[in-house]
């Protein structure tokens, strides 16, 4: 080996980096790119923290808003899409106060929650047992789960296992200890599970 | 290795971030204990049925309200 190779992607800038550059020189479409890019992530967020479509939508529009007025603000050492999150959380969790009139509502509280986090339905799964409902059954059975879950847990569990974020991307975006993700994130998978489990355990093995 | 110890390492094993010789006590584990290997699969599956089937889908409309609203906004100023 002649020379160090550089780690692939490291010297690369990230390709929103050149077009928020756009949107600074003044180039609006280079903004709708981006707000085409993230729209639905930002709206997935605004909803599992508001649990209210119409606040997701005024949440979505808000934050893509901001974030192009206070583009100026965005410093190149954080990734567009994790400022963009908190953005999109911060107002979020407004929505989510003013709606709840003075109860506090915060991703960083850790909420200790009565299923905890020990497997109790230890049933097998039947196989594939999403083919046993129809699309939409199975889009209601997903949200019906995921909704009783506190804020904070939905949150990380969407930015890590369904965005694919990594773990260093979802602390930052959320303002969060790389320790605290880590147990939302094992929380949040446990129950999800748990939960899904009555839908899904393998019923004719039950039987037996 | 306890289920305990199986559980506390659950995430890394599902991120494929263990090391080499926690991944064989793990996987010795599992040969043994059909009940984490239940909590493993399902863990697994749950994750997977998330990501294929994303839910809350952007509402007809919304883009176009969000477009109109950035082009009103930046036509004050920018």
């Amino acid at each position: 080996m002649s020379a160090i190779q550089p780690i692939a992607g490291e010297l690369e800038p990230h390709p929103d980096v050149a077009l928020v550059d756009r949107v600074r020189g003044g180039d609006v479409s280079a903004y709708d790119a981006l707000v085409r890019k993230y729209e639905r992530q930002i709206f997935r967020i605004a909803q599992h923290i508001t649990q209210n479509r119409e606040d997701a939508e005024d949440v979505m529009q808000d934050a893509f808003l901001k974030a192009y007025e206070k583009l100026d603000q965005f410093q190149g050492n954080s990734k567009f899409y994790t400022w963009l999150v908190r953005i999109a959380v911060n107002e979020s969790l407004m929505r989510l106060r003013k709606r709840r009139t003075g109860k506090m509502v915060s991703i960083d509280e850790d909420v200790e929650t009565e299923e905890g986090s020990v497997p109790r339905d230890l049933a097998d799964w039947a196989p594939d047992p999403e083919q046993n409902y129809t699309q939409a059954e199975l889009g209601r059975v997903l949200e019906k789960t995921i909704k009783g879950l506190p804020p904070g847990f939905k949150v990380v569990f969407e930015l890590r296992d369904v965005q694919g974020l990594s773990t260093e991307d979802t602390a930052e975006a959320l303002g969060l200890s790389i320790p605290a993700v880590k147990s939302r994130l094992l929380r949040a998978r446990l129950q999800l599970r748990e939960r899904l489990s009555r839908y899904f355990r393998n019923k004719r093995g039950a039987k037996k | 290795m306890t289920c305990t110890e199986f559980l506390a390492l659950l995430d890394d094993l599902i991120d494929d971030s263990v090391a080499a010789e926690a991944r064989a006590e793990l996987e010795l584990h599992l040969r043994r204990c059909g009940h984490c290997e239940v909590i493993l699969n399902t863990t697994r599956k749950t994750i997977e049925i998330y990501r294929s089937h994303q839910i809350y889908d952007l509402p007809a409309g919304l883009r176009e309200r969000l477009h109109a609203a950035i082009m009103a906004r930046c036509k004050k100023g920018c």
